[in-house]
C-alpha cells in the first residue's frame, strides 16, 4: 500500500478547499425536545456530522483522478470527502455538467456508466438542504465514484446531467418525485412512482410517515345515522 | 359528429368523448372497446377511415407486464410507433419506511422490493451497512459461504422465472412448468432455512440469521442431483425450436453502445458479448476463490439474453457444488460476527412446537444473567448505532447490477436508504427496444429485460 502511495507523488495535488462534515443532527437530553425530561441528562448535547473533508493523498488511482478534474475544470470541488474506501466528490451545482462531461469522456477518467441518482435530504444543513448522488462506474477502469450537489429547499435548482449521461433519466425524475429537486434542462421532470396530481414531495425529512387521507375520486362518506349497521 | 360502418352496419361513435376536458366538443373519432363491434371490427373501422394512429393502454393489469407496469403504446396497424412505460402502481414507500425502523428491521423491508430475487436486495443492503460499521473483513467464513450458496440458488430460481414467464408469454406453457417446478423445489430448501418461501430477512448485518439445518448437505445434495437432471429440459425444449426462435431472434436489439448509454447490466449487457460481471470484476463475499465462467452471447437480443440466463444457471450450479462442499467442511463454525454490540442476542431453533428462540438462550437470560436480558432487550428494542456516513455496495444480481446507498447520521435506524433496482433502469430502454417493431414483440422485448415491478417502484 506505501508503495503505491509513493508512486502517485508524480501527482500535483488538486486545490481542495478544507472543509468540515455537514451537521446532521443536534440531540439534546435523553429524550426528544418538549417530552418533560426528568432523567438528569438535559445538560447533554451531542451533535452528529457526516465525515469532514479530506486533504490527499487518499492512495491508489484517487489522487490522479481528483487531481486530474481539477486540471480540466476550474475549481469545481466544494470539497472532496474519501471515506470507508469511497471516493466522494462534492461539486458545485453550476460546475456539475461541465464536470460530468470531463468524467466521462477523459481518457483517465471514463466514468461511462451513471449507476443511480438519488436524493437525501438534511434539513439541518442551512443553504444545502437537497442533495443530488450520482453513482458513477468506470467500466474502462474498473472504478467507482460519487458525486454529490446540492440546493437550498428556497432554490432548489439543479442542473440535470441527462445530456451527459441518458441513464440519468428516470432517476432524476425520482429524486424530482421524492424530494422536490428540480433538474434543469431535464427533458421531461415530471412524476414518476407518486400520482401525477399529488402533492408535496413524500421522502423529505419534514413530511410525514403516514397520516394522508386516502382519496377516492367520487367518494362519499355518508352520516353517521346512515351508515350500514351489523346486527 | 362523425360516423363509421361496422360489418355494413353504421356506427355513431360514443356520444361522449373519455377524453375530452369537460364541455369541449368532440375533436376526432375515439374507438373504444366497450362500443358495438370487437376490437377487430374497431381496428378495421380505424383502418378504414386511416386518419388516426391508434392508441392502446397496456396494463397496469395485463398479465404479460411482469406485474402492475403500464405502457402506453401508439400502433400504425401493428407497428409499433411509439411506447411509454408508466411506473409507479406498486409504489409502497418502503425506502421512507425505512428512516422508522431499526437497521436491523430494515432486511424485512428491503427483500420484499424484488421479490423474484429477494436474498440479492437483502445482500445489498446488508454489505453496505457492513461497510458503514466497518466490519466487511470480519464476517466469518461461514457466513460468506452461506451468502454465496443462497445467492446463487436464488439466481437460478430468479432467472427460472424470467424463462418461464418468457415462455409462457410466447406460448411455450412447457417451458412455464418445468420453470416453475425447478423454481419450487429450491424454495424448499430456502424454506428449510429460514422459514418461508420467499420474503427470507435471512442476511443480517454481521452474517445471517440462523445456521443450516442440520439434514441441510443432504437436502442441498438432492437439490443439486434434481437441478442437474432437469435444468437441462429447458434448453433441449427451446434452443433450437423453429417457433421460440423465430419470437426471440433479433427482437429488442440493444448493441453495446445503448447499454452504456442506458445503463444497462446484467444478462442485458453481457448479451452484446460484454463480460462484465460484478462478481468477477469487483468480487464480494469471496467469489473470487469459486470457480466459474462469465457467460456472454454476441446476437444483443432477446433470444442472447435467454441464452446468457440459461448458461448462467449451469454456472451458479458450479458454484453451489463448490459452495456446499465449503459448508460441509465448515460445519459447526460461527455465522455472525463475534461481536455482541452488533449480533442478534438470541438465535432460531426448531422444537417440537414449531420455530423459536432457543430455550438455553431463554434459560440463560430469564434464569441466569440479568446483563444478557438488558443486552437482548436493547438490541432488539433500539438495535445497533451505525457511524455517519455513506456508502453504496454494488452486487451482481440476476438481472443487473442492484446497490443500495445506505446514508447513516449515526443512530439506530438509517437516514436514508436508495435501492438502485436494474428492473428500474432498465425500464428506460422499452422504447428503445420496441419502438419500429410489432406490437407482439413487446412482451418479448419486456421479457428478456426481466423487471420485477415491487423492485422497480419499491
Amino acid at each position: 500500500m506505501s508503495d503505491e502511495i509513493i508512486s502517485q507523488g508524480e501527482v500535483t495535488p488538486a486545490p481542495i478547499p478544507a472543509a468540515a462534515g455537514q451537521l446532521l443532527s443536534v440531540k439534546q437530553g435523553m429524550w426528544s425536545a418538549g417530552t418533560g425530561d426528568t432523567s438528569g441528562f438535559d445538560g447533554i448535547v451531542r451533535s452528529t456530522w457526516m465525515p469532514a473533508g479530506s486533504q490527499p493523498p487518499f492512495g491508489d488511482w484517487y489522487d490522479a483522478a481528483v487531481a486530474r478534474v481539477a486540471e480540466l475544470v476550474e475549481s469545481p470541488y466544494d470539497r472532496v470527502v474519501f471515506d470507508r474506501g469511497e471516493l466522494t466528490l462534492y461539486v458545485r451545482a453550476e460546475k456539475l455538467v461541465e464536470v460530468a462531461q470531463v468524467l466521462r469522456d477523459d481518457a483517465q477518467l471514463r466514468f461511462e456508466y451513471c449507476i443511480s441518482v438519488s436524493g437525501v435530504h438534511y434539513p439541518n444543513e442551512a443553504g444545502a438542504q437537497l442533495h443530488s448522488v450520482i453513482h458513477l462506474q468506470s467500466i474502462t477502469h474498473n472504478r467507482r465514484l460519487r458525486v454529490e450537489t446540492s440546493a437550498s429547499e428556497e432554490n432548489p435548482h439543479i442542473p440535470s446531467v441527462v445530456s451527459v449521461y441518458p441513464a440519468a433519466d428516470w432517476h432524476e425524475r425520482e429524486a424530482w418525485d421524492m424530494f422536490g429537486i428540480v433538474y434543469d434542462g431535464h427533458p421531461h421532470l415530471t412524476r414518476i412512482l407518486m400520482p401525477d396530481d399529488w402533492v408535496g414531495h413524500p421522502q423529505r425529512k419534514d413530511y410525514p410517515l403516514g397520516g394522508i387521507a386516502v382519496e377516492f375520486k367520487g367518494a362519499k362518506v355518508p352520516p353517521v345515522e346512515e351508515r350500514r349497521r351489523y346486527q | 359528429m362523425s360516423e363509421t360502418t361496422v360489418k355494413g352496419e353504421k356506427v355513431e361513435a360514443s356520444p361522449a368523448d373519455f377524453y375530452a376536458a369537460p364541455g369541449k366538443e368532440r375533436e376526432y373519432t375515439s374507438y373504444d372497446a366497450s362500443g358495438p363491434g370487437d376490437f377487430d371490427d374497431i381496428a378495421a373501422a380505424q383502418a378504414e377511415r386511416s386518419d388516426e394512429t391508434l392508441v392502446i393502454n397496456m396494463g397496469p393489469q395485463h398479465p404479460s407486464t411482469h406485474g402492475v407496469l403500464r405502457l402506453m403504446v401508439e400502433c400504425e396497424g401493428e407497428t409499433v410507433l411509439s411506447i411509454r412505460p408508466g411506473i409507479g402502481f406498486l409504489h409502497t414507500g418502503i425506502e421512507k419506511n425505512m428512516e422508522y425502523k431499526t437497521f436491523t428491521q430494515g432486511t424485512a423491508f428491503v427483500t420484499r422490493m424484488d421479490y423474484v430475487a429477494p436474498i440479492f436486495n437483502e445482500a445489498a443492503y446488508v454489505f453496505s451497512i457492513e461497510r458503514l460499521l466497518g466490519i466487511e473483513d470480519k464476517i466469518p467464513q461461514r457466513a460468506q459461504e452461506i451468502r454465496v450458496l443462497f445467492m446463487e440458488l436464488c439466481r437460478i430460481a430468479s432467472h427460472l422465472v424470467a424463462m418461464a414467464t418468457g415462455g409462457l408469454e410466447i406460448g411455450a406453457l412447457t417451458v412455464y412448468m418445468n420453470g416453475f417446478r425447478e423454481r419450487e423445489v429450491i424454495l424448499d430448501f430456502f424454506e428449510a432455512t429460514t422459514g418461508v418461501r420467499m420474503n427470507h430477512e435471512y442476511f443480517r448485518p454481521g452474517g445471517v440469521s440462523n445456521d443450516l439445518p442440520e439434514n441441510a448437505i443432504t437436502q442441498l445434495h438432492d437439490l443439486i442431483a434434481w437441478l442437474e437432471e432437469k435444468l437441462p429440459e429447458i434448453p433441449m425444449f427451446c434452443d433450437a425450436n423453429p417457433i421460440f426462435r423465430g419470437r426471440m431472434c433479433d427482437v429488442a436489439y440493444m448493441d453495446l453502445t445503448a447499454c452504456f448509454a442506458l445503463g444497462m447490466t446484467g444478462p442485458v449487457l453481457r448479451s452484446t458479448g460484454y463480460p462484465w460481471d460484478l462478481r468477477k470484476s469487483q468480487p464480494y463475499c469471496g467469489y473470487e476463490t469459486y470457480d466459474f465462467d462469465v457467460i456472454t452471447w454476441d446476437s444483443s437480443d432477446a433470444y442472447g439474453r435467454y441464452r446468457v440466463r440459461m448458461a448462467e444457471m449451469f454456472e451458479s450450479l458450479k458454484i453451489v457444488k463448490q459452495a456446499a462442499d465449503r459448508l460441509e467442511a465448515s460445519i459447526g463454525q460461527p455465522v455472525m460476527v463475534d461481536d455482541p454490540a452488533l449480533k442478534w442476542p438470541s438465535k432460531l431453533v426448531v422444537g417440537p412446537d414449531g420455530q423459536g428462540n432457543s430455550h438455553e438462550h431463554i434459560k440463560h437470560i430469564m434464569g441466569e444473567s440479568m446483563e444478557s436480558l438488558i443486552q437482548h432487550f436493547k438490541m432488539v428494542s433500539s438495535g445497533f448505532k451505525v457511524p455517519a456516513g455513506q456508502a453504496y455496495v454494488p452486487v451482481e444480481s440476476p438481472k443487473g447490477e442492484i446497490g443500495c446507498h445506505v446514508v447513516s447520521d449515526g443512530g439506530t435506524h438509517p437516514y436514508r436508504v436508495h435501492m438502485r433496482d436494474p428492473g428500474f433502469a432498465h425500464l428506460q430502454a422499452t422504447p428503445l427496444l420496441c419502438e419500429g417493431g410489432m406490437l407482439a414483440d413487446i412482451v418479448v422485448a419486456i421479457g428478456s429485460l426481466d423487471p420485477v415491478l415491487g423492485g422497480v417502484d419499491r
